[in-house]
């Protein structure tokens, strides 16, 4: 598997990353290297063998249904660049 | 099934429908998805949002299993296949309402596959067109935050009380062939999840929201490109979104053009759909496991758990109240459709089985008449609803007892009725206190009979002459001046013994 150019931008703008046209350049080679490094994991024969999902045999713990959180707006809206009557405000979004 | 099949007439011919619905449907649980935070609709904006639902950095989500459970049913009640095996992925987009940057879903191993429901395309005989629509899957997922676009002139607001809330995606294969049938497959996933208690059904409050596939083709030829109606939220704007949405099809079709594969809006104010020219990439989701999330696996005990506490459901019940009870085909399909309703008929039919000591059959066809008829009619008149009638099932149930066993007339019964409705008193009560009781007294309705005759002398003749219908009116007469308290079987016995 091998990347473009185009498939760096692409990513890029999928990301919201916003990437100079040298940057994307540079990009193209590493990725790719990245990729061949990893690619090399399909040499090994996994025929029979389950996906691994966890390190440790392990099952998803589930959770009860119970209200434990929340009501902590201060907390959540901290971080805002800016918030308005309990609200994030954002730049307008509509289609 | 024998119904006509739906066609527009386009220019060139016949065209044919083809629907897909993908139903958007609220877990009902207390608290969220993968997190603690509240789940309640109408909260003070972000108060019901956990560090979680915010996606800060660090926090790790958890499943609830009520939430688990509940879809579990919802495909148990469809006859799907439940998998004890599903996994979360990550669909990744950005929007301002999601702050994950993804949604937590399960698109490659969903946790319910393929099950099915019948839908009835007539509700006076439900038995008589039927039709089954498959269900490819249904999964769960995440919800996301809500857009608030009108309160500031260049800001959007947003509010995480939704976000993480859980919902079922239900997907349908493309089996529909006209509005009337999505209208009718909707409605019937409705009543079911309601009667399952896995989502309350709340269309005006978003708790179920359908995503309307829709393409058209010559009849019987290859399918055609479909576009996808986002976020739908009523059975009626359903209809209209599909009827707009396949006239402009066969438009476009028979104009030379192409459809594209595109997601639309519809718009209930001018009955319309139109495109939301998203970005071409938009739906480059890259999906992949959610990492934070190890399977889900469920086991025998949970699964028998889910099995056993699913309740009678609404086609079963419907069979039921037709063969076990002798109701109307009609009234056993209005009595289920809704969960409501068919609890308070249960409600009234135990309570008067046992103050009649009677079978629950034998009460039946009255209790159900008297629903129907009178309650409604009642609720209707006063803008309410079962749940907050002022006249409870055992009310009922009295005063139909006072009905069967004589007390009063039917009559009576009606003005007891709205004296219940206006005091909330209790009809035996109200039957005392009134001096409504009906009477057998011989006496008294032979007098009253005596008068009736003897003031009516001219159609007396009439009658003798051979005119049997002014029976009816002798009847009338003396019910009134016994001011409907007569008993009408003793009332007609001494008519016709004054007549003879």
């Amino acid at each position: 598997m091998s990347i473009d150019l185009q498939t760096v931008k692409k990513i890029a703008s999928l990301s919201r990353i916003s990437v100079s046209d040298a940057e994307a350049q540079a990009m193209v080679p590493e990725l790719n290297n990245i990729l061949g490094w990893v690619e090399q994991l399909g040499e090994v024969d996994v025929t029979g063998v389950q996906p691994m999902t966890a390190v440790i045999p392990n099952h998803q713990r589930l959770r009860e249904d119970a209200v434990t959180d929340g009501d902590v707006r201060d907390k959540v809206l901290a971080n805002a660049p800016q918030a308005e009557h309990g609200f994030f405000a954002v730049p307008k979004v509509i289609e | 099934m024998t119904q006509t099949a739906y066609r527009i007439q386009g220019a060139t011919g016949e065209w044919e429908v083809v629907i897909g619905l993908e139903v958007h449907a609220q877990v009902t649980s207390k608290a969220k998805l993968f997190s603690g935070a509240a789940t309640a609709f109408g909260a003070e904006p972000n108060t019901q949002v956990s560090l979680v639902d915010a996606a800060m950095p660090g926090m790790l989500p958890v499943p609830n299993r009520e939430c688990i459970r509940q879809a579990v049913r919802t495909g148990m009640a469809i006859n799907a296949q439940i998998n004890k095996w599903s996994r979360f992925d990550r669909k990744n987009y950005f929007y301002a309402d999601l702050p994950q940057g993804y949604q937590i879903s399960q698109l490659y191993h969903p946790i319910v596959g393929e099950g099915e429901i019948e839908i009835n395309l007539d509700e006076k005989n439900p038995d008589a067109q039927t039709k089954v629509i498959g269900v490819e899957r249904i999964h769960v997922e995440q919800d996301a935050g809500k857009l608030m676009h009108d309160q500031h002139p260049t800001r959007s607001y947003v509010d995480l009380n939704r976000s993480g809330v859980a919902l079922m995606e239900i997907v349908s294969r493309p089996d529909m062939r006209s509005p009337a049938e999505a209208g009718a497959y909707l409605s019937k996933l409705r009543t079911i999840l309601r009667y399952v208690g896995s989502c309350d059904g709340n269309m005006d409050q978003g708790s179920m929201r359908a995503d309307v596939n829709v393409s058209v083709r010559k009849p019987g030829g290859e399918l055609g490109t479909r576009t996808e109606t986002k976020n739908v939220n009523s059975v009626r704007f359903v209809m209209q979104a599909i009827e707009y949405e396949a006239s402009r099809q066969v438009d476009v079709l028979e104009a030379g053009g192409k459809i594209v594969q595109e997601t639309r809006l519809f718009d209930p104010d001018k009955g319309e759909t139109r495109s939301m020219r998203s970005k071409e990439d938009a739906h480059d989701y890259r999906y992949f496991p959610d990492p934070d999330l190890l399977p889900l696996e469920l086991d025998d005990a949970f699964l028998e758990e889910c099995r056993q506490s699913l309740p009678e459901l609404p086609d079963a019940k419907r069979k039921r109240y037709e063969k076990d009870l002798g109701l109307s085909a009609y009234n056993a399909a209005v009595l289920t459709a809704e969960a409501d309703t068919a609890r308070w008929f249960e409600a009234l039919l135990a309570e008067g089985a046992r103050v009649q000591k009677k079978s629950e059959g034998e009460v039946a066809k009255a209790s159900a008449n008297w629903l129907l008829s009178e309650l409604y009619g009642a609720l209707n008149r006063l803008g309410r609803t079962l749940e907050d009638s002022p006249v409870t099932p055992e009310d009922g149930a009295e005063l139909l007892a006072l009905v069967a066993d004589g007390t009063i007339s039917g009559t009576i019964a009606k003005q007891v009725f709205e004296i219940m409705l206006e005091s909330g008193g209790k009809p035996a009560q109200i039957v005392e206190e009134k001096g409504l009781r009906q009477t057998s007294d011989t006496g008294a309705i032979e007098a009253a009979v005596a008068k009736v005759l003897a003031g009516n002398a001219d159609k007396v003749e009439q009658y003798r002459g051979g005119k049997e219908a002014l029976f009816g009116f002798f009847v009338g007469q003396t019910m009134k001046a016994m001011q409907g308290k007569a008993n009408p079987q003793v009332v007609n016995e001494l008519l016709k013994k004054a007549l003879a």
